[in-house]
């Protein structure tokens, strides 16, 4: 007998006992369910929540290989600018090597498993206490989690902050769908409001930074943002190719703009993420860019404000640098806390990147409002719903109101009636 | 208990636990949230609290009958004010850190909505005995609350009990932070107090279903 058809018998064993949807999460996750319907007309379909998921997880593999990478990198290169060497990024010659693979990968792994591993234990409590079945939410979420933590975020932080950010985002609610707050997001905010001297300034994005600080082999990284609202614009060596291909200090996943961008149009084309929102909300982070630079070209903010260096960075460059492009790609589209109109589609993306950068620059204790941005959005999204419904229920009304009854013989009269206000 | 007849015990026992104002009730949320982030400032909180509850629904309860019921608020309103009054005085001469720590919450005790509501619902419909029994009692479940959220939230968000360093010296890396522990900064915010709250209210609700509302 084969596994399949092993598991398949053990689910009627198991099934009404306490254990039944953990051992059918792991069931389902392996194998087709066999009660499916197989024949009839009925539409078969094999892109479920799972399918659904894996996709976006897909769409954030390549990210979490380059962060992997990064990770390395950054180290290998941050012990070097302590000794006075500043190194050239180049993706073959000192990128792609096994060192930056090997020290990445164990700085990085750690993290992704103990996302998993946290968060899927709580899912399955949450399932085995309530009765129902394991969601397939937290999927996508555990693997964005290691991706928007700083490398060295020590894991006892992170599973403490994934308990919170699954029970409290998530399971309070009601679980998968019914979350008002993107719980990888939440999980975030619960870090940076906790542990904030882990979550920003110089010594958190280079693995190794923190144990080495103030010894004699001391190394520190810091963002492009970290510099901008420092104002040392001139002291950092990174090039615009460099912020696009992501050859700089961040989160994991954060820095490469360009699979960031590919991983975006993969869940366009598979029509997972909603291109409207990524679209309105890359319009509304350059525009709000745009506006600063303005602001500053007509001279209002001087040299000497602690904001000229933020608001005078080239608006479009905001979306290179800091966790705007991973924000907006992978969590400002979540289909569950997201709008659902198409027209409120736009104004809740526009308003997640006009915002981002609003709070990345004027955010006095740290320069980045990616996940603020969003969590407020998401707050939001209902309303502007509500907004867009009533907005077209009340054209739709006074279309009715003002609609011309055509003279005509009696009988079709509230036909044609009926015909004009649809 | 022959003190109390069990009618009166249950004036003090229902708010305890399954009447209780903040977590069924949902009143004084506010100074729940502000001042918990200390379990000293807790404590005191809860003490004058009960103080104020106690003499104020007692000094009610005996002008019930004399308070033409159109300017009753303002008399509520003076009683407690004198009260909150006296509390702060006191504070202020005996306890003066921790006074400036409870900063305007002592004052706003008077618009604190448990004292009004056991004033309107309460003193001004039973006898001073009772009406002492029901104010402490539910001062005693607010302050109950309180003391719960300013343990958790001091314990986790300074590592501390009452000033004490229960858990070790951050600086000095003593005690559990030689293990890399440290202290959980959203303790201090009030967002988290709502949160600790909410908490209490789950486990108190998924203990006693009857208590779960309809919706």
């Amino acid at each position: 007998m084969s596994l399949k058809n092993n598991l398949h018998n053990l689910k009627e064993k198991y099934k009404g006992k306490k254990m039944a949807p953990a051992f059918n999460a792991i069931h389902t996750f392996l194998y087709a369910p066999n009660e499916t319907t197989h024949s009839g007309s009925h539409v078969r379909v094999v892109d479920d929540l799972k399918r659904t998921m894996n996709t976006v997880i897909m769409a954030l593999v390549p990210v979490l290989i380059f962060g992997i990478f990064n990770a390395g990198y950054q180290h290998y290169a941050a012990v070097d600018a302590a000794n006075g060497v500043i190194r050239q990024a180049s993706l073959f010659g000192n990128f792609l090597t096994w060192d930056n693979f090997i020290m990445g990968a164990w700085t990085v792994l750690p993290l992704v498993i103990v996302s998993y591993v946290v968060g899927l234990a709580v899912e399955f409590l949450f399932a085995v206490i309530k009765g129902h079945e394991v969601e397939e939410g937290y999927l996508v979420t555990g693997m964005l989690v290691p991706l928007i933590v700083p490398v060295d975020t020590p894991l006892w932080m992170l599973a403490v902050a994934v308990v919170f950010g699954v029970v409290i985002g998530k399971e309070v609610f009601g679980g998968t769908g019914m979350n008002i707050l993107n719980p990888a997001l939440t999980i975030r905010a619960f870090l940076f409001f906790a542990y904030p001297t882990w979550m920003s300034g110089d010594k958190v994005w280079v693995h190794q930074a923190v144990e080495r600080a103030g010894g004699p082999d001391a190394i520190s990284g810091e963002t492009v943002l970290g510099f901008l609202a420092q104002g040392k614009s001139t002291e950092m060596s990174y090039s615009v190719a460099d912020m696009f291909f992501g050859f700089i200090p961040g989160s994991v996943g954060e820095t490469s703009t360009i699979l960031i961008l590919l991983g975006g149009l993969f869940l366009i084309y598979s029509k997972i993420a909603s291109w409207r929102i990524m679209v309105s909300a890359v319009v509304g982070a350059l525009v709000m860019g745009l506006i600063f630079n303005v602001v500053v070209d007509a001279g209002v903010i001087t040299e000497t404000s602690k904001f000229y260096e933020l608001m005078n960075f080239t608006f479009w460059q905001h979306l290179l640098v800091g966790g705007l492009a991973f924000g907006i790609v992978y969590m400002a589209t979540d289909p569950v806390t997201g709008a659902q109109t198409n027209k409120g589609k736009w104004y809740y993306g526009f308003f997640i990147g006009f915002i981002s950068v609003l709070i990345r620059v004027f955010n006095p204790a740290y320069p980045e409002g990616v996940f603020l941005a969003i969590l407020l959005m998401n707050v939001f999204a209902p309303t502007i719903d509500h907004y867009v419904i009533r907005g077209n229920v009340n054209k739709r009304l006074k279309r009715a109101k003002n609609a011309t009854i055509l003279p005509s013989d009696g009988q079709g009269k509230s036909e044609e009636l009926k015909a004009e206000t649809v | 208990m022959a003190l109390l007849s069990k009618k009166d015990a249950n004036l003090i026992l229902d708010p305890l636990a399954d009447n209780n104002p903040i977590t069924i009730q949902v009143l004084g949320i506010c100074s729940a949230l502000a001042i918990t982030a200390e379990l000293k400032a807790s404590i005191v909180m809860a003490v004058s609290v009960l103080f104020v509850m106690g003499v104020g629904n007692v000094v009610i309860s005996l002008m019930r009958n004399i308070i033409p019921s159109k300017i009753r608020i303002i008399v509520q309103l003076v009683v407690v004010a004198t009260l909150v009054i006296i509390v702060d005085q006191v504070l202020k001469a005996f306890a003066y850190e921790l006074s400036k720590t409870l900063s305007v919450f002592v004052g706003l005790i008077i618009t604190n909505c448990i004292i009004m509501g056991r004033f309107e619902a309460f003193a001004l419909a039973n006898g001073t005995w009772r009406s002492f029994l029901d104010g402490i009692g539910n001062a005693a479940g607010y302050g109950v609350i309180l003391v719960i959220i300013g343990f958790f939230r001091e314990l986790l968000g300074s590592g501390t009990l009452l000033g004490y360093k229960v858990l070790g010296d951050p600086i000095a890396k003593t005690g559990l932070y030689a293990i890399g522990y440290e202290n959980n900064g959203f303790m201090l915010l009030s967002p988290m107090a709502l949160i600790v709250v909410g908490l209490i209210i789950w486990v108190q609700r998924s203990r006693n279903k009857a208590l779960i509302e309809e919706n």
